[in-house]
């Protein structure tokens, strides 16, 4: 399947250079909340994902008939069913899993990355970009959570998903698990490392300096 | 078609409401069995948690099953409410909320654990944030804490989150809730503080709000047992 330059960029962009996270700064409020250990983190990057890809098809379908004065409840509307149809599988699904994210699923209405999304791209654009366009931003969010989770749980519990990673004779030697990476302050510089080391790789993301 | 009219406006708004509480509605509808068997394998999970066994949501109900012999609901002066006995989730004492006062009495459960009877009884109560609730289980001499579990809606981690740990709910076992007679519970103090006349734990330091919240939850929510408990004391 040929994709074109544009739909590409739209799907590709959000991973790298259009990164909702560390270039646009979105989305910042669930990174530090439900990144302390990794399994929340993924099923928070697969919800996200989700619903701002289907809430950009929704939303590209119907641009051509919202009205304009209440696009924006019509965009939170689709947005809040959305969100409530993965809260209650998550509920009927994963339990456990819905009781560690609790309020942060409910807040995935008030996530930036997808009112910015359905605002500034699915009402201009036809569903199938729209689509590929929220599946990029969604993975763009997902895999910052994703990576400041994996760092978070394994050096704030010694764990991976729940399981033992750091052997006992480590711990037996003297190594600790460090208590500061369970606090929401450690996601945000993990968050400030990961944007230092992508802008050290893309100079043109470097902003001027006087 | 004019985007910018007002019954257009108010049409379109009407109908996509409608067409999303019908989609919810189904929803809810179709997925709400499985969300109410997650609620009460969670609530047998956090009944076995207080008779200090840490089971998986697969084996909890089988576990459930073994050890509670019996559950009913008592009126306020501790005896058994007539016809309210059943374990399972469809029965009385399961089923009712410990803090609804139009409710018939109040749920306890019986557990046999290596020979001996244990009453559990579930307490709600308020932290800093929002509600906490847990289950405590007592000894047949009505006064001896087995064990203890808490839980919470949204405490703040690391502090007031802390009620969960095993080392916080540790300390309440083997406490006495009665003394000299009466009904004392048990007090959550400051580190480093006593209470006169009645058994202690340590509060969480940083997490001062929930610890009074725990010490609170204790003294009502059991203190509302205390004549089935006195009547099970003065038993021995």
């Amino acid at each position: 399947m040929a994709l074109s330059a544009k739909t590409k960029a739209a799907l590709l962009g959000p991973l790298n250079k259009n990164n909702p996270v560390i270039v646009q700064v979105l989305g910042i409020c669930s990174a530090l909340a439900v990144t302390s250990k990794l399994e929340p983190a993924l099923v928070m990057a697969v919800a996200v994902t989700l619903v701002t890809a289907f809430g950009n098809v929704i939303i590209s379908l119907l641009r051509k008939t919202i009205p304009t004065r209440i696009r924006i409840i019509v965009q939170l509307v689709v947005v809040a069913a959305l969100v409530t149809i993965v809260s209650e599988v998550l509920k009927a699904f994963a339990y456990d899993v819905n009781k560690q994210l609790s309020v942060f699923v409910g807040l995935i209405v008030t996530n930036c990355i997808l009112m910015g999304r359905l605002e500034a791209f699915a009402l201009g654009n036809g569903p199938w970009p729209s689509f590929l366009d929220g599946i990029g931003n969604g993975l763009g969010y997902g895999w910052i959570l994703v990576t400041v989770g994996f760092f978070r749980e394994l050096l704030g519990s010694g764990k991976l998903l729940g399981h033992q990673v750091i052997p006992q004779c480590m711990y037996d030697a003297g190594y600790e698990n460090n208590g500061l990476m369970m606090l929401a302050p450690m996601a945000l510089i993990l968050v400030a490392v990961i944007i230092w080391v992508h802008r050290a790789r893309n100079k043109d993301l470097q902003e001027e300096t006087n | 078609m004019n985007r910018e009219n007002s019954g257009y406006t108010i049409l379109y708004a009407s109908i996509m409401v409608i067409i999303v509480a019908l989609g919810l509605a189904f929803t809810h509808q179709a997925l709400s069995g499985r969300q109410t068997a997650n609620v009460n394998i969670d609530k047998m999970q956090q009944i076995l948690r207080s008779l200090k066994m840490d089971v998986s949501a697969a084996e909890a109900q089988k576990r459930y099953d073994e050890l509670v012999q019996n559950a009913y609901l008592i009126n306020p002066d501790g005896k058994k409410v007539e016809g309210s006995e059943g374990t399972t989730p469809d029965d009385p004492a399961f089923s009712t909320d410990p803090d609804d006062e139009t409710a018939a009495g109040l749920p306890v459960y019986e557990a046999v654990v290596e020979g001996s009877v244990k009453y559990i009884i579930p307490m709600q109560g308020t932290g800093l944030w929002g509600p906490i609730w847990g289950y405590l289980s007592v000894e047949a001499d009505g006064s001896t804490i087995y064990g203890a579990e808490f839980g919470h809606q949204g405490e703040t981690p690391g502090l007031g989150a802390e009620i969960v740990t095993p080392s916080f709910r540790g300390q309440f076992v083997g406490k006495e809730l009665i003394k000299e007679g009466t009904f004392r519970s048990v007090a959550v103090v400051k580190s480093g503080q006593t209470a006169a006349g009645r058994d202690y734990v340590d509060g969480i330091s940083g997490g001062t709000i929930t610890s009074k919240g725990v010490d609170a939850m204790l003294l009502n929510s059991v203190g509302k047992y205390g004549n089935f408990l006195m009547n099970l004391n003065a038993a021995r």
